[in-house]
């Protein structure tokens, strides 16, 4: 029986794939049968998994066998409240305040960290002595480092008119800004050939058995 | 001309049968090309072959099927080289399909290893909300963060986590991530505020962007970056598998796409030239 339902996945599993790959042929109906299934059940797997990991154990279970302890639950609670509001026109400004309080902490936990992190590390990584190694591809590497920084901050710097040396500088950072696009493009094809990969080790080695999954 | 003004219109269908075929073919005939292990790659590896046996990790499983392709073989070179050198891995996930992901990649790897015992060398704690807010309250009380186990088990009753109450006794933090939270998190809250070495995995989307942490601050000690990041890693353990067969697929498929590429830019400047001249 087993086996027989892990069959009958693969199958449905095979189907769905090809009807989502048949949208680089053009739209069609099986395309569109894939699509509303992968939004329903993911609107169902969600809402299920709110309430029985997230909601049950972090405020249920908590409220209901301890509540003395875990009263402060309460007012997270009340704000999720709050937020459901939005789903009743006549009181839905209600949810501002549950959105004031979630933007106003997130702001506040994320500023240090942001700035810790983002500005001062990285800041602190590019002041370096560039000579300091001895190697002379490491000391291209860095010095490469240097130029790319100073000119892709300046190019961002709009209060001066970007003509002369400022603007040649401002050139020269669009330059990298260009390199760092391309690689991005770059990295972003290999995730999605990847992507492809594992689909189709899943069409030759579960499905068909050409190769070893 | 004709033939330039055919490389502008190429019917995308022919690219995308090129492709498929261009990735199912090596999958089916292995091609072998040369795979070289890159900087940050051995940085991870090295930084797991420094720790003593005995020693625990906490990895976090940051991301879901959708990435299951590129990150999965890492978990599993990853689980490999932990096992073999006997070091304890505390699982957790910030994303909630990581916990499946987990348990996967433990299943295959402890079937080759049948001394590894749950609950002393490896355990999964399972997911848990909140990304970033999670992990600081992890720093400051791992126990009342993960009380149980992904089973529901009090954590207290397995030796694996004695004297685990923040990250002061875990040897390095490992995130494979495919966004957010994930590994950047990791590195905001576990290295920065809180110095403990943070190592990982991401998709190649986001490698680009994490690379920038990977300085002189250390602020990543290593990257894995995509699946040719899994791939290298699948070398230094010396555990060929889906991510090394993936490469050759993934190889011919950029050929192609760089042949489309060259074949627009001469089609576009050709035609362009002819333009001009007829203006």
């Amino acid at each position: 029986m087993e086996i027989l339902m892990h069959r009958i996945g693969i199958w449905i599993g095979v189907f769905l794939t090809f009807a989502i790959f048949s949208f680089l042929y053009k739209d069609n109906p099986f395309y569109k049968i894939a699509e509303q299934i992968f939004i329903g059940i993911s609107a169902g797997y969600w809402f299920i998994y709110t309430i029985y990991n997230i909601l049950i154990p972090n405020l249920f279970v908590p409220v209901t066998t301890d509540l003395a302890h875990n009263f402060l639950l309460l007012i997270p609670a009340f704000l999720g409240i709050l937020m459901l509001c939005r789903l009743i026109p006549s009181i839905d400004w209600v949810s501002r305040y549950a959105l004031a309080v979630v933007v106003g902490t997130t702001a506040g936990l994320f500023f240090k960290s942001y700035l810790q992190s983002d500005v001062l590390n990285q800041l602190t990584a590019t002041i370096i002595n560039p000579f300091a190694s001895g190697n002379a591809a490491q000391i291209i590497g860095e010095l490469i480092l240097i130029i790319g920084t100073l000119t892709g901050i300046i190019y961002f710097f709009f209060s001066k008119k970007h003509e002369g040396a400022f603007g040649t500088t401002a050139r020269v950072g669009i330059y990298f800004l260009m390199i760092s696009f391309g690689a991005a493009f770059g990295y972003t094809v290999m995730s999605r050939i990847s992507l492809l990969i594992g689909r189709l080790n899943f069409l030759l080695g579960d499905w068909l058995g050409i190769i070893k999954p | 001309m004709k033939i330039f003004e055919r490389f502008l219109h190429i019917d995308r269908r022919i690219i995308f049968v090129l492709i498929f075929i261009g990735v199912a073919l090596p999958l089916i005939w292995t091609l072998g090309f040369n795979l070289e292990v890159t900087e940050n790659v051995q940085s991870v590896y090295d930084l797991l072959e420094g720790l003593e046996p005995g020693t625990r990790i906490l990895i976090s499983f940051d991301y879901g099927p959708s990435t299951k392709p590129e990150i999965q073989p890492m978990a599993i070179a990853l689980m490999e080289q932990a096992f073999t050198n006997r070091i304890r891995i505390i699982a957790i996930a910030l994303w909630p399909m990581g916990v499946q992901m987990c348990n996967e990649a433990f299943e295959k790897v402890s079937a080759e290893y049948p001394n590894i015992e749950y609950g002393i060398d490896f355990i999964n704690l399972g997911y848990k909300v909140g990304g970033m807010v999670t992990i600081n309250h992890m720093a400051k009380d791992f126990r009342s963060t993960f009380p149980t186990d992904a089973g529901g088990n009090p954590v207290d009753e397995f030796p694996i986590m004695k004297g685990i109450k923040n990250f002061d006794k875990l040897g390095c933090v490992i995130s494979l991530s495919a966004g957010d939270p994930g590994l950047k998190q990791w590195v905001m809250i576990a290295h920065d505020t809180f110095g403990k070495p943070v190592c990982g995995g991401t998709t190649a989307v986001q490698a680009p962007i994490m690379l920038a942490y990977v300085n002189e601050q250390q602020q990543l000690v290593g990257l894995l970056g995509g699946l040719k990041g899994a791939a290298e890693y699948e070398l230094l353990v010396n555990k060929p598998g889906f991510a090394t067969k993936g490469m050759d697929a993934q190889s011919v498929a950029h050929i192609i796409i760089i042949i489309f590429i060259l074949i627009g830019n001469i089609g576009y400047f050709a035609t362009r030239k002819q333009d001009i001249m007829k203006a």
